[in-house]
């Protein structure tokens, strides 16, 4: 029977605390008495028959819907959506919970005399998927039964062609999606939810979306009243998608969703230990994290990169819920919660945080210093629920080494921004008045997006705009072991050491602050009482 | 009197070539200059008057000279053996301190009726700087006949003086000359729509104070390796600065081009280029527009180009030499309201010349802008 997570009141006898740094990890002695570890909760226990809990999913939709098979029939124009390479983090080991799903949505198909199949993976704005990356996720055997005659394909929300206008929601936000995906018979959305932001209507009108309809949600005022991201119904970037999920529905869009989620069983061996809770790591779970840690160090940052992101995470299928959009996403969130929740009582003076070497957007990439931002204030920030863990001008202290360095080919609109853009100002809303216009629609970014594996011109205007709310927040943002040129380019400031980090927090929360330290990966949502 | 002389020597020039591809500056100590006592120039004629430097400047063209960098254009149009030093802050016998204009044109050559360049009012297009009274040599510096300001005393034609404004530091009148330089650049660009300053040393930065006094109001890029270089650039009034690597990046985001290999299909229309070399000239032609102008203001010399480029986006390669009468006097204005006697970083006396030629030549890397000569201390110049 797998752990609850809990919060470990930290004294005297509590060892150091692992913080995640990066491509490294570093050990933490956290101050006594006023210093608090949430831990996650232990992996749940797999779906025993993940092959047949699907097949069930298929058969008993959830909501109104029928189940799949007699949704399905002979001439019938059928469209699978699944998820980019964004999900899960790390990538899993194989076979990628999409190959499972969609195999078996295939294998119906079939059944029901189905030949007018596409599959697409929904990147909205991300990078193009490499086919190597695309046989991971759907598996080798249908890779090469639908990519090599083109029915297999990266989505491109700049073919404005093949995009379809739906409409508008009430609030004026322009719903387009995929125009294959829109006017197909039937849309079978094949979705991971890693955390409770994804999935929903925001699978079909975020993934499948164009910046036409994105930028309705994706910006300043949006994400600054979404508390949190995790957390739909107060969620205003989940609101807006879920009245374009009605305008979809209105365009006569049929849709099959199927959402999935997994343990939080992050890490294989021998990274098992970064799982632990550090007062049960064993004498080889110790020689472990010495030895990573010290070749870590040593190895050139190439090389630490390609270590960590050959990892293949052994996660494996918690949940799996088909059917109607609403009564599906219910429930999925329900299982999320089950794997992820940990109550907390109270905010805190000061989050800390290790951050990985890995987000959504630098998978077999390079987390760029505008990624670390987003990690830090856009995703770990906003893991609560009810109130952020950290109080309203408190501190945020982030471990990572944040180097100014980027991917040129994944990430060129980010040089430019960070260059740019963040050397004029750090304010979002001044970013989005002044500058996302001009980065969104530059045909060189539109063509790299659509031709090479790049992310569109103005995906690093969104990665800014998802840490609005923390940026509105918090009094101060530390990097423990940053670069100190691109840290203060962020608009933060760089510490050596984590007692250093605490003596430049003291300025705004004074010299004994309460301290809580977010031990993630693997991810935990804090439910804030 | 002493000077810095600079001898016509085949093997200490070779020398110098040498070692001054491996360390700017190193010509000084190993090439065909050296300190000397040697007797002061005989004033060539009347109109001719003594001129003994207070500060006189150091000039990449001199660098050039020194590290054996020129290009043989320049033999018949120099006269051996000369003294450096055209970037002069000085005194005339009577007290009164003057600014040289040292290109040696029609006038002070003694030539009559002047060449149509110097009728015309450009003569830094004189066609008779080999001819007249005097030896060749395209400046006070490079001529055997006047000396150089490297020294405690040169003579000079009535002609080339501008008296000191009383308001000028002997810092911000030794930057007059080179800020005429600049002065002259800038006005061959001013119109352009989008503008690059390629290089951040004193011509650099100068042409970018000259752009903006000018009344350039466009987009204005500039090149800078050091950090204090892309401060002061920024405060001259760039808009931006880029590490020489990262310019066709963000002349591609400002412009909005697309790219082919490494040329950008759209990008800015006038580039003035204050380095001069291969790459800069080859970098300078990337990120053109089509029809766009490079204008070469630093000195170049023999350079191998690909010139395919130029041919099939009909672009223009130019240059940029010294100045007008009218400039100088912009360059006064210049330098007054943009306190450009700020740029002398350091000054050096004769006798410590290799010291402040490596510092000048390694200028970037030492946090320093212009280096110059001081004789103000000079023992002999005060008798």
């Amino acid at each position: 029977m797998p752990r609850p997570g809990f919060v470990l009141d930290v004294d005297r006898s509590t060892p150091p605390i692992l913080f995640w740094a990066g491509e490294g990890f570093r050990l933490e002695r956290l101050p006594a008495e006023r210093s608090r570890v949430i831990y996650p909760p232990e992996p749940l226990d797999p779906l025993p028959h993940p092959e047949a809990a699907i097949r069930h999913a298929l058969l008993n939709p959830l909501g109104d819907s029928k189940p799949l098979p007699e949704l399905l029939f002979p001439g019938m124009r059928l469209t699978i959506a699944f998820d980019d390479i964004s999900l899960p983090l790390p990538p899993m080991q194989r076979p990628d919970v999409r190959q499972r799903v969609i195999e078996a949505v295939l294998d119906m198909a079939a059944e029901a005399g189905v030949d007018d199949v596409h599959l697409i993976a929904a990147l909205a704005l991300h990078r193009r998927m490499t086919e190597p990356e695309l046989r991971h996720a759907v598996g080798d055997r249908v890779y090469d039964a639908f990519a090599p005659t083109g029915h297999l394909y990266n989505m491109d929300a700049e073919d404005t062609d093949n995009m379809a206008y739906l409409g508008s929601t009430e609030q004026g936000e322009e719903v387009e999606i995929v125009r294959r995906a829109a006017e197909s018979d039937l849309l079978v959305y094949v979705n991971i939810n890693l955390v409770a932001m994804d999935g929903g209507w925001k699978s079909t009108a975020t993934g499948l979306a164009s910046y036409r309809s994105l930028r309705h949600h994706h910006n300043v005022r949006t994400l600054q009243h979404s508390r949190s991201l995790m957390d739909r119904h107060k969620s205003a970037l989940h609101t807006s998608n879920w009245r374009m999920g009605k305008v979809i529905t209105d365009a006569g869009v049929k849709i099959f969703q199927i959402e999935t989620t997994l343990n939080t069983d992050t890490f294989p061996p021998p990274f098992d230990f970064l799982m632990k809770r550090e007062w049960e790591w064993s004498a080889k779970d110790r020689a472990l994290f010495l030895g990573s840690s010290k070749s870590l160090a040593r190895a050139p940052s190439r090389l630490a990169r390609q270590i960590f992101h050959s990892i293949k995470a052994p996660h494996a299928m918690a949940s799996v819920q088909a059917g109607e959009v609403d009564a599906v996403h219910e429930e999925t969130i329900r299982n999320v919660h089950r794997q992820q929740l940990v109550e907390v009582e109270g905010q805190t003076d000061v989050l800390t945080m290790g951050l990985p070497y890995i987000c959504p957007y630098n998978v077999n990439s390079i987390m760029n210093p505008i990624l670390v931002m987003c990690l830090g204030l856009g995703y770990f920030f906003n893991l609560y629920r009810n109130k952020p863990l950290v109080r309203e001008g408190g501190v945020l202290i982030m471990s990572h080494p944040t180097p100014w360095e980027f991917h040129p080919v994944h990430h060129p609109s980010y040089i430019d921004f960070f260059e740019q853009v963040l050397a004029e100002t750090t304010d979002p809303l001044r970013i989005e008045a002044e500058f996302e216009k001009s980065y969104a629609e530059d045909e060189w970014y539109r063509h790299l997006y659509r031709t090479s594996y790049a992310y569109h011109g103005v995906h690093p205007f969104y990665m800014w705009y998802w840490g609005a709310h923390a940026l509105q927040h918090l009094g101060r943002v530390i990097i423990v072991g940053g670069e100190p040129r691109a840290v203060r380019r962020l608009g933060f400031m760089a510490a050596s050491t984590m007692n250093d980090a605490l003596e430049m927090a003291s300025d705004v929360v004074g010299h004994s602050p309460t301290i809580t330290h977010l031990h993630a990966p693997p991810l935990l949502l804090a439910d804030v009482q | 009197m002493k000077a810095l002389l600079f001898e016509r020597k085949v093997a200490k020039y070779a020398a110098a070539a040498v070692a001054g591809r491996f360390v700017p500056g190193k010509g000084a100590a190993v090439g065909p200059i050296s300190l000397q006592d040697i007797d002061q120039p005989e004033l060539p004629a009347s109109g001719w008057v003594r001129v003994r430097p207070r500060l006189s400047g150091i000039c990449g063209s001199d660098l050039a000279t020194i590290d054996g960098h020129s290009s043989r254009y320049f033999e018949p149009i120099v006269s051996f053996p000369f003294v450096p030093g055209h970037e002069v802050v000085g005194d005339l016998d009577d007290g009164t301190r003057v600014v040289l204009v040292p290109i040696l044109t029609c006038v002070p050559r003694g030539i009559d009726p002047p060449c149509a360049q110097c009728t015309g009012g450009q003569p830094n297009g004189c066609e008779r700087v080999a001819f007249g009274h005097i030896e060749p040599g395209l400046q006070t510096g490079f001529c055997e006949s006047t000396g150089g300001g490297w020294s405690t005393a040169f003579a000079a034609h009535e002609s080339q003086l501008i008296k000191a404004p009383d308001d000028l530091s002997d810092e911000a009148a030794v930057m007059v000359e080179p800020a005429a330089c600049a002065i002259h650049a800038a006005g061959l660009a001013k119109n352009g729509r989008s503008i690059v300053v390629l290089g951040a040393g004193t011509i650099g930065q100068l042409t970018i104070a000259a752009l903006r006094h000018l009344g350039y109001e466009g987009s204005l890029t500039a090149t800078a390796r050091h950090p204090h270089q892309r401060d002061l650039a920024l405060q001259l009034g760039a808009d931006r600065v880029a590490a020489p690597t990262e310019l066709s990046r963000v002349v591609r985001a400002q412009e909005h081009a697309m790219v082919v290999g490494d040329q950008l299909t759209a990008g800015v229309s006038d580039v003035l280029d204050c380095i001069g070399s291969a790459e800069s000239i080859e970098q300078g032609l990337r990120v053109l527009e089509p029809g766009g102008h490079h204008r070469l203001v630093g000195m170049p010399g023999v350079t191998s180009l690909d010139l395919t480029p130029v041919w099939h986006r009909e672009l223009h390669i130019g240059g940029s030499y010294a100045y007008t009468p009218t400039d100088f006097a912009a360059a006064v204005e210049l330098v007054r309201t943009a306190d450009l006697g700020r740029l002398v970083t350091a000054t050096y006396p004769l006798a410590r010349y290799r010291e402040a030629i490596d510092h000048a030549a390694n200028a970037g890397t030492r946090g320093a802008v212009k280096i110059a000569f001081d004789l103000r201390n000079e023992k002999e110049r005060n008798r």
